[in-house]
């Protein structure tokens, strides 16, 4: 940590912060370029994020009347099951080609790898998501475009990743990574997937926000209280 | 192969003793609940033994908490202890829950707040030692653990937030609950006697199991450090 104030000292102590943004920028900046070129990761996700609803779509044919209780449960799902899909991609690529030994060398604070990985997860999510969302509309004919949905799709994606940031990182180590995400991620982002499923819920069927109101609140505790445990905690991940 | 502690033997027979008499407690000293019938005495030990389980997760999230601040392996072996006599209280919890449901909710199970938390909280806890389970370094091992039992102590009570917009049955039995709820009870002065010695008995068996399953790991550590030395002579 002593060597990444220094660094930043380098700069100027006026700009520290602004050399930590650098910092940030330049990892998510680094996973957008590898993104680009190798289109591994994203085209996986929504791959597998259209068979996913795909094979909602028989297992609970999906007619006109079960749409109506059961679509924001298949978008939860369906972003779940992507974004674990993502989240350990993203990490194994840092582990298996030796980057993040490159990374942790670089004389930046811990806690900027973690808000860079957390933003370029981020990204990555709420892509496949605006991919999902039209064409779901098109193909069931609802609208989902509605910003109180899209604060609803942010909030929960944001609490899914900040989560999901911090356990691949320990996942990625173990000797059963491939299987261990899900199993530590999903029992802890449950209230995330519960309340989003009904915010959105509420705002599909049209009803007033004080109907839902509770789950937003919900929603942004959760973000900030894992946030918290995640910016504390994740030096002694990565540590070594 | 060193002795057991004169302490842990005379923890281990106070503890045995007290459960003896709790036994006679709740199945001779308290009276038979009026509505329930004898089903009700299985509260006793279910209570009981939630209340270890939510105690051995702080415990293992304190011990978490203080091995990333001290580095200190001692404090390692108290967290995963503490998870493995948790999990298993918190299994007794559930399946005596379910007991004591089947004749009065007249159903197993159902997707109450309380007992969707408690799952949930067995699973987090199944996946805090298979997260063990898959790393080989005691250092590492020791650290994911300890972090992983703070994030998932954090969000138990989340948890139960988010599934308690459905309407509970459950009894809340201490404090102000609500007295319609089905299998609801007050309960007379035997009774609470024999629930606060239930408790009482039940956080000696923690406290019995925890100082054994530590001596264990620490012999197991020695173990595992000699048989090193034996392969590299």
């Amino acid at each position: 940590m002593a060597e990444g104030v220094g660094a930043v000292g380098r700069v100027g102590r006026g700009s520290a912060l602004g050399g930590y943004l650098r910092a940030i920028g330049a990892i998510v900046w680094k996973d957008i370029a590898a993104e680009l070129r190798s289109r591994e990761l994203l085209g996986s996700m929504l791959v597998f994020a259209l068979l996913v609803i795909l094979i909602f779509n028989f297992a609970l044919e999906l007619d006109l009347r079960v749409r109506q209780t059961v679509t924001s449960g298949v978008l939860w799902v369906t972003f779940a099951f992507a974004g674990t899909l993502g989240l350990n991609r993203s990490m194994a690529i840092e582990k298996d080609r030796g980057c993040l030994d490159g990374l942790l060398l670089a004389p930046v604070d811990r806690s900027a790898l973690y808000f860079g990985k957390v933003l370029s997860n981020l990204l990555f999510m709420i892509i496949v998501e605006a991919i999902i969302l039209p064409l779901y509309s098109l193909l069931y004919n609802v609208n989902l475009f509605q910003p109180g949905l899209i604060v609803v799709i942010l909030l929960g994606s944001i609490g899914y990743v900040v989560v999901g940031t911090l356990l691949s990182a320990m996942a990625v180590q173990a000797r059963t990574r491939d299987i261990l995400l899900p199993i530590l991620l999903f029992p802890v982002v449950l209230p995330v997937l519960v309340a989003a499923v009904r915010a959105t819920t509420g705002i599909l069927q049209g009803l007033p926000l004080e109907d839902f109101q509770a789950w937003l609140n919900l929603l942004i505790a959760y973000d900030a209280i894992f946030l918290g445990v995640a910016i504390v905690t994740f030096d002694y991940v990565v540590e070594e | 192969m060193e002795p057991v502690p004169r302490n842990l033997k005379i923890l281990s027979g106070i503890t045995i003793a007290m459960f003896v008499i709790a036994l006679y407690m709740v199945f001779i000293y308290a009276p038979r609940e009026a509505v329930m019938g004898d089903v009700q005495r299985v509260f006793y030990f279910h209570v009981a033994a939630g209340w270890v389980g939510a105690l051995a997760f702080l415990v293992t999230a304190i011990a978490g908490g203080v091995y990333l601040a001290k580095r200190n392996p001692k404090w390692d072996r108290v967290a995963v202890a503490s998870v493995e006599i948790g999990v298993v209280f918190t299994f007794i919890n559930i399946v005596s829950g379910a007991i004591w449901a089947r004749p009065i909710w007249n159903t197993w199970w159902t997707w109450d707040p309380r007992l969707v938390t408690a799952t949930i909280m067995l699973l987090l806890y199944l996946a805090y030692l298979m997260l063990r389970q898959g790393i080989d370094d005691p250092d590492r091992r020791a650290r994911f653990g300890s972090i992983y039992g703070i994030v998932a102590f954090v969000s138990v009570p989340i948890t139960f937030l988010s599934i308690r917009i459905f309407r509970t049955i459950h009894p809340v039995v201490i404090g102000s609950g609500d007295p319609s709820a089905e299998g609801a009870f007050d309960m007379t002065p035997p009774m609470l006697q024999a629930f606060m010695f239930s408790l009482l008995t039940f956080t000696f068996i923690y406290a019995t199991l925890l100082w054994y399953r530590m001596r264990l790991g620490r012999l197991s550590e020695q173990v595992e450090k000699r048989k090193m030395e034996m392969m590299s002579i």
